[in-house]
């Protein structure tokens, strides 16, 4: 027991000595999550609009206006022609036209029903969507006020509840997807580089021969990086707390459990991926390119996963991100306690198992 | 131009990193066919000083020629005309005895022709003929070390600089480096080699011995022997050392 | 100039010699294109619904009728009470839950208000946002056709003024994810594996000893960084012609403008990587070191390249740190050329930065690489 706490002191000395990493290792995350917490989101703003108006009459400068006014949109220009429109969409600028159709009042007040065809650039079909969404929304809210001043029978209303995120703030979203990335991606990342590089330098075999057994001394490397990325993981949580208002619904307590739990199941990944990189340079690549895209685009942390394809779905269930992501967002945005989330919590306990497992496995042949 | 016939010029040559002196304003001289022993213990100095000589570290103070280039301003002609062989007798793992000579001698400018040719003139010498596909990684340590030798003298220096070309081998190998040494001098070659061996001292014209960053003793094996009334370089460092 | 090829020669024989890394330097990304491709999409579908009948009539069943027959909607089950309700979103099983209150016909049908009750699980806000406009869209559906039939068709009752908006999706009619995203992901793997291999390379060399003997070489900076640059480059533009193939083949993404543009483009951009990489290598120590910090930038680059989220909707002093970022231009590049067809004229802002950008990258990686201490 001497002999592992002096080794682990040791692994400790290592670390602090190499300021430059440990500079990253902590002003990176923080760095990120500022920059995310306030760059990355979802909702649109100031879209650079052209409107293609067909009618130029009162009612179509009120709509104009209106949609002017939104904070979504920003008139760019006025075109036309149609053959305008890919001029315009080939400059880039403008995201979306707005053809309004000839006689528009005309058409609105004796047919009750006139036409606003709203044209999208949509390489970027997520944003195209979203505009025609919000534009659509502006217009029905003009149409609203139109129609106020008679009531309608028949009228089906309802009364909507955003729960969890009632001024759908997007940073509630992603602030949870970046704490899990950067847990994971450094921690996996860590481990595998300090086993490996001990496996290239040769000293791996000095270790190994010592009275610590295999097992400490995969072990004894990994306990400090424990403390490290919890170390992190309070500095995100305490800045996501404070800077960008995200609630603790739930127990700190837990959340603080079920983080070091995660940071463990990322360390035993790195560990599983350092029993099968010879070199350094082949652990990271696999730590950073193997894990990189498939934790940010199958965690949930973006894209929703119940969009994707099943086949997807069902890989992304191998993602220890994806379960932490859905533990965090309980416990910070739901207030859950763990009632409700002993069956992600298990999963993650599971693949810790099985991580460390395959990586004892791996050793075992490698010393015989 | 030469003065003298000195390949080498040290003139109160200083290192320091911080308030770290290394090298401490040494002086010393290196004739043309010399074989020149860099001596001094583990952290004496002696890399610090040689890495200065062969243009990869700029001089804190004090001025040094070597080849007739200044190495602080002319580093890249003294390039030109020296070879190199590292402490970590750097060649590349993974690639093969030919490839490594392929590549350096291309560096250096050789044509195509001239490295074929100096190709099989190594191998034959080194008895790597067979091993010209092998990679350098696979080699035995004493093999690796000679064969770095003689990619530091592919493009056929005027100077040579080894720094502590013989660690770690055992004393027959060592022997077999010291007489392609040897071979080289004769050839008119300027050997300067560092070493923590000091039984390798006899085997130079001229030695030197760095104890914490400045030169304590320069002369010929020989006479130093006879000033420190020693029996071996060993006890003249010893000697050295304690007083 | 006659040593840059013998660099380039040693560069390109170490890395097909490498026989761990070569799987991850082509398999992986391509493996990863193949399978994340289909998984980056803002689709909403299968959203997990539930619903609350109170009224248990003819009216409330044709209204979740409607809920069944659409395809945005997952109708899972009703819950008995609005406790079950909240208790299955708090866990996740649901994320709409539409609430019909008692008497919800005879109050319609005598003219009396009694809403309808929505909760939608708001953690995600664009997307609650677009569950939102899908629920109203339907309801109000549905409300019309009840008004139709229930009223008198008679030009004398009010009618109510609609303004009807038609989409119109230009280059991406179905709206069809996977023709932007399979470029995009393409573009991040090229960057990602050339941005490390550089990262890695110069540092090796540092820390396993043989910089040292290059420094004592004539070589000239210059050489030596171009040797290094060009074997990589070569990497980036195979995979990215691996991988247009599979574009082409496996996901027959549609390519309108100029493919040789193109390539044109991303063979500058990649210098900018690779540029960064190199950079990055002559400043530190490990190996360790220049993975971390390539990784930091990386990460940065990715999320912030408009790729998964809109530039224009981050804050003006993130948009300007994304001029800085080299994907960001060629996501732009990309989507201008590949979709929409544009000219080189089109696409020269982007152009010349990269190229630029690339200069000065280079540059710092030439002057920051130190033959003498």
């Amino acid at each position: 027991m001497k002999q592992f706490r002096g080794f682990v002191i040791k692994e400790f000395y290592h670390i602090f000595r190499d300021k430059r990493s440990l500079f990253i290792l902590f002003g990176m995350p923080v760095a990120q999550i500022l920059l995310f917490g306030f760059a990355i989101t979802n909702e649109i703003n100031n879209v650079d609009i052209a409107v293609l108006d067909h009618s130029k009459d009162a009612t179509t400068e009120e709509i104009i206006n209106s949609i002017s006014a939104s904070e979504y949109f920003s008139i760019d220009q006025f075109i036309e022609r149609e053959a305008d429109i890919e001029t315009v969409f080939k400059q880039g600028k403008v995201k979306a036209v707005l053809n309004i159709e000839k006689d528009f009042s005309r058409k609105l007040i004796k047919e009750g029903k006139a036409y606003v065809q709203i044209i999208t650039d949509a390489t970027d079909p997520n944003t195209a969507n979203t505009i025609f969404n919000y534009v659509t929304a502006i217009l029905q809210k003009y149409q609203g006020t139109q129609n106020k001043s008679t009531e309608f029978p028949y009228q089906i209303a309802a009364q909507t509840r955003m729960v969890y995120n009632p001024e759908l703030k997007s940073v509630f979203m992603f602030v949870p997807g970046v704490m899990t990335i950067i847990l994971m991606l450094v921690s996996a990342m860590m481990t595998s580089i300090s086993i490996t590089r001990e496996k290239e330098l040769g000293t791996m075999e000095i270790l190994l021969v010592s009275p610590l057994k295999p097992f400490q001394v995969i072990v004894g490397k990994v306990v400090p990086y424990i403390f490290l990325s919890v170390i992190n993981a309070i500095v995100i949580v305490v800045l996501s707390i404070f800077i960008f208002k995200m609630p603790v619904e739930g127990s700190l307590f837990l959340l603080g459990l079920e983080s070091v739990l995660f940071i463990v199941t990322a360390l035993a990944l790195g560990i599983l991926i350092s029993s099968i990189a010879q070199t350094q340079q082949t652990a990271m690549m696999i730590s950073l390119m193997g894990l990189m895209l498939p934790v940010i685009l199958l965690s949930g942390f973006i894209f929703p996963i119940s969009s994707m394809p099943v086949i997807l779905q069902i890989i992304s269930n191998i993602v220890p991100a994806k379960w932490f992501i859905i533990i965090i967002k309980g416990i910070m945005l739901k207030g859950v306690g763990l009632w409700f989330i002993w069956k992600e919590t298990l999963i993650l306990l599971g693949m810790t198992v099985f991580f460390i497992g395959l990586s004892v496995k791996k050793y075992k042949i490698r010393l015989e | 131009m030469m003065k003298n016939n000195y390949v080498i010029e040290v003139k109160e040559l200083t290192k320091m990193f911080g308030d770290f002196t290394a090298v401490s304003a040494i002086t010393f001289d290196v004739k043309q066919g010399e074989i020149f022993g860099f001596l001094g213990a583990n952290g004496a100095g002696k890399t610090t000083a040689m890495k200065m000589l062969i243009g990869i570290s700029k001089p804190t103070a004090g001025d040094a020629k070597v080849a007739g280039f200044d190495v602080a301003s002319e580093a890249e002609d003294i390039k030109k005309n020296i070879g190199y062989m590292s402490q970590k007798f750097a060649l590349y793992d993974d690639l093969t005895v030919k490839e490594n000579i392929t590549f350096f001698g291309g560096i250096y400018g050789l044509t195509r022709a001239k490295i074929k040719e100096k190709t099989n003139e190594l191998t034959a010498e080194l008895g790597l003929k067979d091993l010209t596909d092998q990679l350098v990684g696979a080699l035995p340590l004493g093999w690796k070390q000679k064969l770095a030798f003689s990619v530091s003298l592919l493009h056929e220096p005027k100077i040579v600089f080894l720094d502590e070309p013989t660690g770690g081998v055992d004393p027959i190998t060592r022997r077999q480096f010291w007489e392609m040494i040897y071979k080289s001098a004769n050839k008119g070659t300027t050997i300067f080699v560092t070493t923590h061996y000091m039984d390798e001292a006899e085997y130079c014209d001229r030695v030197s011995i760095m104890v914490n960053g400045k030169i304590e003793a320069l002369d010929s094996p020989k006479n130093l022997k006879e000033q420190y009334n020693a029996e071996t370089m060993n006890d003249v460092f010893l000697k050295l050392a304690r007083g | 100039m006659k040593t840059i090829g013998f660099i380039i020669q040693k560069e390109f024989k170490q890395i097909f010699r490498n026989k761990g890394m070569l799987p991850i330097i082509f398999v992986m990304p391509m493996v990863q294109l193949l399978i994340l491709a289909n998984a980056a999409t803002f689709e909403i579908k299968n959203i997990k619904f539930a619903y609350l009948d109170n009224d248990r009539t003819p009216t409330s069943r044709a209204l979740l009728d409607k809920f069944n027959a659409s395809t945005y909607f997952n109708v899972l089950t009703d819950y008995a009470s609005g406790k079950k309700a909240n208790s299955a979103m708090l866990n996740g099983d649901v994320d709409v839950v539409l609430e019909i209150p008692p008497y919800f016909e005879r109050d319609l049908i005598n003219e009396k208000h009694n809403d309808l009750g929505l909760t939608i699980n708001a953690i995600d806000g664009a997307t609650a946002g677009v569950e939102s406009v899908y629920v109203s869209q339907i309801i109000q559906s549905f409300n019309k056709n009840l008004r139709t039939e229930l009223m008198q068709v008679s030009d004398n009752s009010a009618k109510p003024v609609q303004i009807t908006t038609i989409p119109s999706f230009w280059y991406n009619e179905t709206l069809n994810y996977k023709t932007f995203m399979v470029p995009g992901i393409l573009v991040l793997l090229v960057t990602m594996i050339t941005l490390f291999l550089s990262g890695m390379n110069i540092v090796r060399e540092k820390e396993i000893g043989t910089l040292e003997q290059i420094n004592v070489t004539p070589i000239l900076k210059r050489e030596f960084i171009i040797g290094k640059l060009f074997p990589f480059w070569i990497i980036g533009m195979g995979l990215l012609t691996i991988g247009l193939i599979i574009a082409k083949l496996i996901f027959d993404i549609p390519i309108v403008g100029s493919l040789a543009l193109m390539y044109a483009y991303t063979s500058v951009y990649i210098f900018v990587v690779l540029g960064i990489g190199l950079f990055i290598s002559n400043f530190t120590d490990t190996q360790q070191q220049a993975m971390f910090i390539a990784w930091f930038f990386m990460v940065i680059f990715i999320l912030m390249s408009g790729l998964f989220t809109p530039i224009e909707s981050m804050p003006k002093w993130a948009q300007a740190i994304t001029e800085f970022n080299p994907i960001k231009y060629f996501v732009e590049v990309m989507r201008m050329v590949m979709l929409k067809g544009s000219s080189f004229t089109d696409i020269l802002p982007q152009f010349a930065k990269t190229l630029v950008y690339a200069f000065i990258m280079n540059g710092l990686a030439v002057w920051s690489y130190k033959k003498q201490e």
